[in-house]
């Protein structure tokens, strides 16, 4: 990686321009000046050239799952196939306005309607929407029907969501926004849920729960059976949060399990690339009794033929259209690529990989839960703290090596929560790679904990000044200008 | 490995699940199709969406994408990268984050950007939150002229926390203000959008005092493409402005993925959802770029967030910047300018046929509404016959025509000669 930290409006010559347009013959138009703008908008003026050079050079300060191993807990950073790229764009994709007539979008509706047939099938749900934008978006999707499902069984005193304290922080944000109250109780040392804890707050004014299973901690929850009994007896619903699905193809439905809702992280657990933090795409599923509480539109299939419908009971619409199309479609071609031959074969693989660190590191490296973890696992720091190296430093350490860290500091269970998912795509060679560095770094910790502390040192830019940044916000460039 | 883990085979790592939620018989699902079968079969579903010349959009444009926006956001270092959270290797995307949030505040004539929303509706809903985290108050007003999905996201975003969304009356396509007058008085605010849902661009002189003096809080929607050549956000006074950006350089891909833009003034910028990101220096003092004012967010505040957003649409968020950044301050006017000179031919020639009345006399940009004097429906399918997606029927023989730079002479002289062959 090279240092280049020009911004593109710092490349500016007045009289450049990037693209190659030419006017039609057609009458000037002008209008009333009072709707106009006093000035046009100080956009860089840069050449084509320029332009792609800038950002080749910008992209190449940038990590990327094709760039090394990169064991982001709860991530899924999972290789990303070419060909779903390719495929998601050919222009019989990519060139449909969203407003089309049905008879006129054939494929998209068959590709839409399977992919939700798809996920039904691997999560033991009986349908799915497809037009959540990500999985905190699915998440409030999923807690609006169970909002929708009470009050539509006139239980209007049902205004509280119980949330794990090793949940997502997405949880109990999207509960709040919602119009939830968010109940957290204690988990289990091991981060699952403590069955008394549960039973303390279960209630007539409880709409439902949110449980990740495995959860935070990469443990399955093996009570989960007794959690659906306990939950439905008191009249809630359970939703279930789909970030570590990845687990359990292959093993376990999360519908088997009891629960009524969930979302999918198409973009962890279906391969779509994560794209720097979007777009991502969280399909909302449903049990039979929750089906027409969907948000609109749904996809039909009427003899041969794809129809757009709304839900009897719909929570309403959550997007403009439906969704983000150009996910799905890669979805879909992952879930073709695999079919039912393979599909089953991720989750074994995810959660050998795992174990197999796990069990690599854990002599160095502070393990809370004993036991076989699923697809992914917590240290909690280092063994042998007694020089003062913290997560953080190692995680900074890892950087100095070519290797992404792991997720530092959360679950929030564990003061020094490194969280790490290598994900089944990864070969034995490259595990061994990490674990040896582990290992290196672990050793470093004790010799030359200096080193770890100030670290990274071999990466474009070192330890970055947040406070600075938060107690001067310089945010656009004209605030940098101005300085 | 299994040896390393002590395990005697993968099973044995399953056995915290209990033996009755076990996967037995595999799932009902296609076979896997090789790379070459599989490819054929997408080739299937695409050839079965009709590729046509588009003259609809209401928040879907068929613009021109440089080809350089599509080659550079499919690098691997932006494509499969995550959210930025170890910011020493992941200066690429914090800086087109900064990038954006600059051009952001250029285009809307606001102090503050976000790293994006999910998409323009979404934003706008946001906004709301924003507004009633700001007031207090649990009503909120929107104008009639606003985009009826965006109305509808706003109603489910607001139906949940107990929100009272209030549709504003418009008189002659335009929002009305002694309207808003008579009813802002103990709401968070309006919502607005410019140019509105019919085409027609308001002039929202005035708004914002009168919104202001009853506490509230100004919003307005624009389409990113129309904020060239508008006078923005900011000079009409708005606090907050939301809306999408596909108008610049995303392909229309069956309506995602885009991306919401959300901006703001200074004075609510702690209020404000979802990332943002800054600058600062290292340990070494070299300039470098952060994300910043994290305590508002979910991962930090939890059930106290004003917002839940996560992963939001970076990678949308960096094709508008490449396509601002190649258009430039000179561009972008000129691919406006063609846009609304199509949309202005079309409208003149179409009113010359004789089949159709002007609904509102007011200025337009590159949309326009026109009462239609035949069979619509028949329309339609007509110019579908002659791979054209015609205007979108509003109801009452309303119909909503587009028109983008990608439009040739030719295109709009056979929809009209297609006009004029109604019966």
């Amino acid at each position: 990686m090279r240092y280049y930290d020009r911004l593109i409006f710092e490349m500016s010559s007045p009289g450049r321009i990037g693209h190659n347009f030419k006017k039609k013959d057609m009458p000037d138009v002008s209008l009333p000046t009072k709707l106009l703008r006093a000035k046009k908008a100080e956009l860089p003026e840069v050449s084509e050239f320029g332009v792609v050079r800038h950002y080749t050079n910008v992209s190449q300060k940038n990590f990327g799952v094709e760039t090394g191993f990169y064991p982001l807990g709860s991530c899924t950073m999972k290789y990303n196939p070419k060909i779903n790229d390719e495929l998601a764009t050919l222009p019989g994709f990519a060139n449909i306005h969203p407003l089309q007539p049905g008879h006129t979008v054939q494929g998209l509706l068959k590709i839409y309607h399977e992919t939700a047939r798809m996920l039904t099938e691997l999560s033991g749900l009986a349908a799915y929407s497809l037009n959540p934008f990500a999985g905190a978006h699915g998440e409030l999707a999923g807690l609006m029907i169970i909002k929708a499902y009470h009050e539509k069984n006139k239980d209007f005193k049902r205004t509280k969501i119980i949330v794990p304290d090793s949940a997502h922080g997405t949880n109990p944000a999207s509960a709040t926004v919602c119009g939830f109250e968010t109940v957290e109780i204690k988990s289990n040392p091991d981060g699952t849920i403590n069955i008394d804890a549960l039973r303390e707050v279960l209630a007539d004014d409880i709409a439902g729960l949110m449980l990740t299973n495995p959860n935070t901690a990469g443990v399955f929850e093996k009570d989960i059976c007794e959690i659906s009994r306990l939950v439905h007896e008191a009249g809630g619903l359970l939703y279930y949060d789909g970030a570590n699905l990845n687990a359990l193809l292959g093993e376990a439905k999360p519908g088997d399990m009891g629960f009524n809702i969930t979302h999918i992280n198409l973009h962890k657990t279906f391969s779509t690339p994560h794209g720097g933090g979007g777009p991502g795409s969280g399909p909302v599923g449903v049990c039979e009794r929750l089906v027409e509480f969907l948000p609109d539109p749904v996809i039909k299939k009427e003899g041969d033929v794809y129809v757009f419908d709304n839900a009897d009971d719909s929570i309403g619409s959550l997007g403009t259209f439906f969704g983000n199309a150009s996910v799905v479609i890669r979805a879909y071609v992952y879930l073709m690529t695999f079919g039912k031959e393979h599909i089953g074969k991720i989750g074994p693989y995810a959660v050998l990989n795992a174990n197999y660190i796990q069990e690599s590191l854990k002599d160095l490296y502070e393990l809370p839960i004993d036991g076989h973890c699923m697809h992914e696992f917590v240290f909690d720091g280092l063994k042998d703290k007694s020089t003062g190296v913290k997560t953080l430093d190692v995680a900074k350490r890892l950087l100095d090596y070519g290797f992404h860290a792991p997720t530092v500091y959360f679950p929030l269970i564990f003061s020094q929560s490194m969280m790490i998912e290598p994900t089944e795509v990864e070969s034995k060679e490259t595990l061994d790679d990490f674990i040896d560095i582990m290992r290196k770094v672990a050793k470093e910790a004790i010799e030359d904990p200096e080193t770890l502390k100030t670290a990274p040192h071999h990466t474009i830019v070192r330890r970055l000044d947040e406070a600075k940044a938060a107690r001067q916000p310089i945010l656009k460039f004209k605030d940098l200008q101005e300085q | 490995m299994l040896k390393v883990i002590g395990a005697k085979s993968l099973d044995d790592l399953f056995v915290s699940i209990p033996k009755k939620l076990k996967v037995k018989d595999g799932y009902d699902l296609p076979e896997a199709l090789g790379d070459d079968v599989l490819t054929k079969h997408m080739e299937d579903l695409a050839a079965q969406n009709s590729q046509l010349v588009v003259f609809r959009g209401a928040g879907s444009y068929d613009h021109y994408t440089p080809s350089i926006v599509k080659t550079l956001i499919n690098r691997q270092e932006f494509l499969t990268s995550y959210t930025p959270y170890q910011p020493e290797v992941a200066q690429g995307t914090l800086q087109y984050i900064f990038e954006y949030q600059s051009m952001v505040c250029e285009l809307t004539g606001m102090d503050v950007s976000n790293a994006s929303m999910y998409d323009g509706a979404t934003s706008v809903a946001e906004a709301m939150f924003m507004a009633y985290a700001q007031t207090g108050q649990s009503k909120i007003l929107i104008s009639e002229t606003v985009h009826p999905k965006t109305i509808a996201v706003v109603k489910t975003y607001a139906r949940y926390r107990d929100i009272e969304v209030v549709v504003m009356p418009s008189k002659d396509g335009m929002t009305d203000l002694d309207a808003v007058k008579k009813q802002c008085e103990g709401t968070m605010g309006l919502i607005v959008q410019n140019p509105n849902y019919f085409g027609v661009i308001e002039d929202y002189d005035g708004f914002a005092d009168v919104i202001h003096d009853a506490g509230g809080l100004f919003i307005m929607s624009a389409d990113g493409q129309a904020l060239a050549l508008l006078k923005t956000p900011g000079e009409y006074g708005a606090d907050i402005a939301a809306g999408d950006l596909q108008s610049l350089g995303l392909p229309m891909s069956f309506g995602g993925a885009y991306v919401g833009y959300l901006a703001t003034i200074k004075k609510h910028m702690r209020k404000m959802p979802g990332r943002i990101c800054g600058i600062t220096t290292d340990v070494d003092g070299k300039r470098a770029f952060v994300l910043t004012l994290q305590a508002r967010e979910q991962h930090i505040r939890r059930a106290k967030a004003n917002s839940n957003i996560c992963s939001n649409q970076s990678l949308m968020a960096l094709a508008v910047t490449i396509y601002m950044a190649t258009l430039g301050k000179e561009g972008l006017v000129q691919v406006a300018e063609e846009s609304m000179k199509g949309a202005h031919l079309l409208h003149d020639k179409l009113l010359k046929t004789g089949r159709f009345q002007q609904v509102y006399d007011q200025p337009f940009f590159k949309e326009f509404t026109l009462k239609a004097d035949l069979d619509v429906k028949a329309l339609e399918k007509d110019l579908l016959e002659h791979g054209m997606l015609g205007p979108l029927h509003l109801g009452d023989n309303n119909l909503l025509f587009a028109v983008t730079e990608k439009r040739t002479l030719a295109e709009i002289d056979l929809l009209v000669e297609r006009v004029v062959a109604q019966p």
